[in-house]
């Protein structure tokens, strides 16, 4: 039963359907929330990223994810190359060195180095043969992820390095993570938060301290985050109706086209948009992890819940950012968020599931 | 290529089903999230979004006109601009409270004060901070939308009166209404609104305001505004038509001129005010906009204090006036009888203790009867009037008449005057009365006092045999009060006749101010503020006085009665205030005349002068004949004149 060559029919059609629906609910808001100010235009714009985004995922999938995770020493080595190269020939936007110029467009390395680090974790657990999860290997595992978080933080992008930490914990977990181990670092963790607060940046400590008492700082993230929850609210279980949102419309909405893009959906569409967004994106999760379950070895597995792990962790910090459950990271909604990096990231990543699926006969 | 970790399908098949768990756990957990605030608080954010998105911004309705009795603007208005602060956000104030008073020109202490005493009321009530808006102003505002969107423009209108103070105590004025009145309002006003607070712009302040309207604005984030919602319409406040005359008003501005007094036109028949002024009187276009500390603190010590309303708040001695009282009382209650008569040697004496009649020293009466007496209004008759009277009938009939009680008018804060008896000087002074001051009382000196309404109304009154209205300043008043004074005709007939006398018969008080072919009757009054010895003590060679006069025509069922007061003259009341009296009531006649001509040709059937014929007068009918020429002398020479004031 050798297939060489895997057919259109082995593709998730599924899965590429709900993308397809989440990618359309994204520029149905991107347009609302920039059509009739100077940004109009923005959703043609993201309309080119997703095309190119479908087209390196097709690309991406052919390859064997083998050949990919036999690279993923390289891989690292590239990423982390690329990581010290931005920090310091980088493009400053928004305060924070992130970008680099290709093709014309700013990329974000760092969208780049969650791919390379979801393989290079899919390799580094592949390789443990035991079923538990060694404290050794943990380590391993956590300085390989360690080095690169690092240098994000320099950037600094406190959300981008917080992603590395669910790619971390998921692969950890089902790389048979020992529960005293876990309970070890789960304590390690409290006891660190201290020291990680005098690590943080001003305008992330703003932000937690925001988030901690909203009130306090009325026009800052705090600011933010309850026009957001006013969006959100306003919208009632029915919506405002498309491009009647007056928080979206009148600006009152942070970034709504970017980060807080769920607010300005929720604001237009009301309950039931959200019901069919987030009912949208548990799909494409337990997808995804149904996805992992058939894969052919442990290596796929890994790589699929690697991807799960990454979205999974921006739509959650997300859409609770949005609803005010969370601090403001600013951490895009994966496919619904303008944004070139993210949505080649999204389909990239998207593209090392496929290819893990094309090749569950193979062999 | 390596192998080595391929073909190893030992998967993790209840860790990954528990991460299925774990993803369909934490997207129901968003949903709640989403349930709370869309469903369970939708309505607190809704309105939230709801303030977010729309600024009120009042219209302020302007107030209503008055107009005179022919329909001439009297008090107007004119458009404004304020500057208002919106407060919904007091952090953000707080953060461009200096920028703000920078920019305005604005003190900060003064803004911080301002904010303070505003803090209890509703966050989105604005507060106005500059009343009176300047071009570098609204450019400050456009130009700092982005950076300070918390200010904006408020279209208001300010009174403008005429100018000069021109009846300025009978319209009044408005001001920023009080905290204290704003609390009391239930919402209705709001801090830099302004209200009627003296005269008639306080009485029918609740005429003349109108109901503010609102402009709903849509603005984005940064304060532009960007559309607008339904507008409601101000209501404008009623305009109101006033019962004065302003061709008489000027006429009674122009008589007072410079002296500080009173004057007061009434038609005694409908209660209607014709004329209303008091002197010094402040131009209220003053404070039009707000009145300043030291400005108001000017007015309020200045010694001719203006801010007095003299036509209803001045209590003063009425002088020989009060004689009109005490002979109507002496025929009322033929107390002596009415063929009483008494004799003049220019002093009378009684309870041990010398009085001066006015002419002493200089003249005598001699023997008076009551017509006589009121013609030359001789002190000593009316002593024993009153004497006879004693003080609880001059109580009694003053009080009957009209005295020592508000007439009602339409004005706030009117005084009732005056009027002694046995029973007031128990209970204030704790002492029995002094038949003495009796004999003062009588000649309108002492305790008794009044006000200059007061006596336009009380001698219109008795000339309307005893018919009194309410006096009113509003054209169109409900419920004009009626009083009637039982008065039997011989007596109104007498005292007109009398005050007939005065102004048409030689040596008559009022002689100087006769109008030919008019009726006019009237009575002066010269109440002492000083008496004559204590006046000499003080270097001042002559005393003070109070100059009286009150007029009225014609003589019977008067259509116009006017009391005019000089305050501080050294001049006899014939002289002081009889011709401010006088050119009212000719200027009353004039127009009438005009208007007469211009239309019909008017038979005066029951009134003995043919008014406004002046090219064919009949002779006036002398009811009385003229008295002896050489007491006239005695008027020729009134300034030196005193009379006896007794405390």
């Amino acid at each position: 039963m050798i297939k060489d060559a895997p057919g259109a029919r082995d593709y998730d059609w599924w899965m590429l359907a709900i993308i397809a629906a989440i990618c359309t609910l994204g520029l149905v808001e991107i347009y609302s929330t920039t059509h009739g100010s100077v940004l109009a235009g923005m959703h043609m714009r993201q309309i080119r990223w997703l095309v190119i985004g479908a087209v390196l995922m097709f690309v991406f999938s052919r390859l064997d994810y083998h050949l990919i995770l036999d690279q993923a020493p390289i891989l690292y080595i590239i990423g982390i190359a690329a990581l010290t190269a931005v920090l310091l020939v980088g493009h400053t936007r928004f305060g924070a060195k992130r970008w680099i110029p290709i093709l014309g467009e700013f990329l974000q390395v760092s969208e780049l180095v969650k791919l390379i680090i979801i393989i290079v974790l899919a390799r580094f657990f592949a390789e443990v043969r035991t079923d538990e999860l060694s404290l050794q290997d943990l380590i391993k595992a956590g300085l390989l992820v360690g080095v690169p978080l690092v240098l994000i933080l320099k950037q600094p992008d406190l959300g981008t390095a917080l992603v590395l930490m669910p790619m971390l914990i998921v692969g950890a977990f089902l790389a048979g993570l020992q529960w005293k181990h876990a309970a070890v670092i789960v304590l390690m963790g409290v006891l660190m938060l201290p020291v990680a607060w005098h690590v943080l940046k001003p305008y992330q400590k703003e932000r937690v301290t925001s988030f901690m008492h909203p009130e306090e700082d009325a026009k800052g993230s705090g600011y933010q985050v309850l026009q957001s929850k006013i969006a959100v609210g306003s919208g009632g279980f029915w919506g405002r109706g498309f491009g009647n949102g007056s928080q979206n419309q009148l600006g009152y909405i942070p970034v709504k086209y970017s980060d807080f893009i769920m607010s300005a959906w929720a604001e237009e569409q009301g309950f039931k948009g959200v019901l069919l967004a987030l009912g949208l994106y548990m799909a494409l999760l337990l997808r995804l992890v149904q996805n992992a379950q058939r894969a052919k070895d442990r290596a796929g597995m890994f790589l699929d819940m690697g991807v799960t792990a990454a979205l999974g962790f921006h739509v959650l910090v997300n859409v609770a950012m949005v609803i005010g459950a969370m601090p403001v990271t600013g951490i895009p909604l994966p496919l619904m968020s303008y944004g070139g990096s993210a949505t080649l990231f999204v389909f990239l990543a998207i593209g090392l599931v496929m290819n893990v699926r094309l090749r569950r006969f193979v062999n | 290529m390596s192998y080595w970790f391929r073909n190893d399908n030992r998967l993790p098949q209840e860790r990954l089903a528990a991460a299925s768990y774990v993803i369909v756990g934490l997207i129901t957990l968003l949903l709640f999230g989403f349930w709370k605030l869309q469903v369970i608080d939708s309505d607190k954010y809704g309105q939230l979004a709801e303030r977010n998105r729309v600024r009120s911004i009042p219209i302020i309705a302007p107030r209503g006109r008055m107009l005179d009795r022919d329909g001439r603007v009297l008090v107007d208005n004119y458009p404004s601009f304020s500057v208002i602060l919106l407060r919904d956000d007091m952090a953000a104030v707080d953060k461009s409270l200096p920028a703000i008073a920078d920019g305005l020109g604005l003190s900060l202490d003064d803004l911080q004060d301002q904010l303070g005493n505003t803090k209890n009321l509703p966050k989105f009530q604005p507060i106005v901070i500059k009343p009176e808006a300047t071009p570098a102003d609204v450019a400050f505002i456009e130009s700092h939308r982005a950076d300070i969107p918390l200010l904006e423009m408020l279209m208001v209108h300010r009174r403008r009166y005429l100018p000069g103070g021109f009846m300025s105590h009978a319209s009044g004025y408005v001001g920023e209404v009080s905290e204290q009145q704003i609390e009391a309002s239930n919402g209705k006003l709001r801090p830099g609104d302004f209200g009627g607070k003296s005269g008639l712009e306080r009485q029918y302040n609740d005429l003349l305001v109108g109901t503010d309207g609102m402009r709903r604005v849509i603005v984005n984030s940064v304060g532009k505004e960007v559309g607008r919602l339904t507008e409601q319409e101000p209501i404008p406040g009623k305009q109101i038509q006033l019962t004065i005359d302003y061709d008489l008003q000027q006429v009674a501005e122009a008589g007072l001129g410079d002296k500080k007094g009173a004057v007061i036109a009434l038609n005694p028949q409908t209660g209607e005010v014709l004329a209303y002024a008091s002197h010094p009187a402040p131009d209220p276009n003053d404070f039009a906009v707000r009145v300043s500390k030291e400005e108001w603190q000017r007015l309020n010590e200045d010694e001719g204090h203006p801010l007095l309303n003299r036509v209803t708040q001045a209590q003063l001695a009425p002088g020989s006036v009060f004689k009109i009282i005490m002979a109507t009382a002496m025929l009322e209650s033929r107390i002596p009888p009415e063929n009483f008569t008494a004799f003049c040697p220019g002093y009378g004496v009684f309870y041990g203790q010398m009085h001066k009649c006015w002419v002493y020293g200089k003249s005598s009466h001699g023997s008076v009867n009551l017509h006589s007496a009121l013609v030359r209004s001789c002190d000593v008759f009316f002593y024993n009037v009153g004497m006879h009277l004693g003080i609880d009938n001059i109580s009694k009939y003053a009080k009957m008449l009209g005295l020592g009680a508000k007439t009602g008018i339409d004005l706030p804060s009117e005084e009732s005057g005056l009027v002694p008896s046995e029973e007031w000087v128990q209970r204030v002074y704790h002492h029995k009365w002094y038949p003495g001051s009796t004999i003062s009382v009588s000649i309108g000196q002492g305790s008794v006092m009044v006000t200059p309404l007061q006596i336009a109304y009380v001698v219109g009154g008795i000339a309307s045999s005893g018919e009194y209205k309410q006096p009113h300043l509003l054209k169109d008043i409900q419920n004009v009060a009626e009083k009637r004074v039982e008065l039997r005709e011989n007596t109104v007939e007498q005292v007109t006749q009398g005050l007939y006398g005065v102004v048409n018969e030689a040596g008559g008080t009022g002689n100087s101010v006769k109008l030919q072919g008019i009726e006019f009757c009237g009575k002066s009054g010269t109440a002492q503020m000083m008496s004559y010895s204590a006046a000499s003590r003080l270097g001042l060679g002559k005393g003070k006085n109070d100059g009286w006069f009150v007029g009225f025509a014609p003589r019977r069922n008067p259509e116009i009665v006017v009391a005019a007061v000089v305050e501080d003259t050294a001049e006899h009341g014939g002289t002081a205030a009889g011709p401010v009296v006088r050119d009212i009531v000719k200027a009353y006649y004039e127009k009438k005349d005009k208007k007469t001509h211009g239309q019909t040709t008017v038979e005066y059937k029951d009134k003995p002068i043919e008014v406004g014929e002046s090219s064919e007068k009949k002779e006036k009918p002398a009811p009385k004949p003229a008295n002896k020429p050489e007491e006239a002398a005695a008027v020729v020479a009134p300034t030196s004149a005193k009379k006896i004031r007794e405390n």
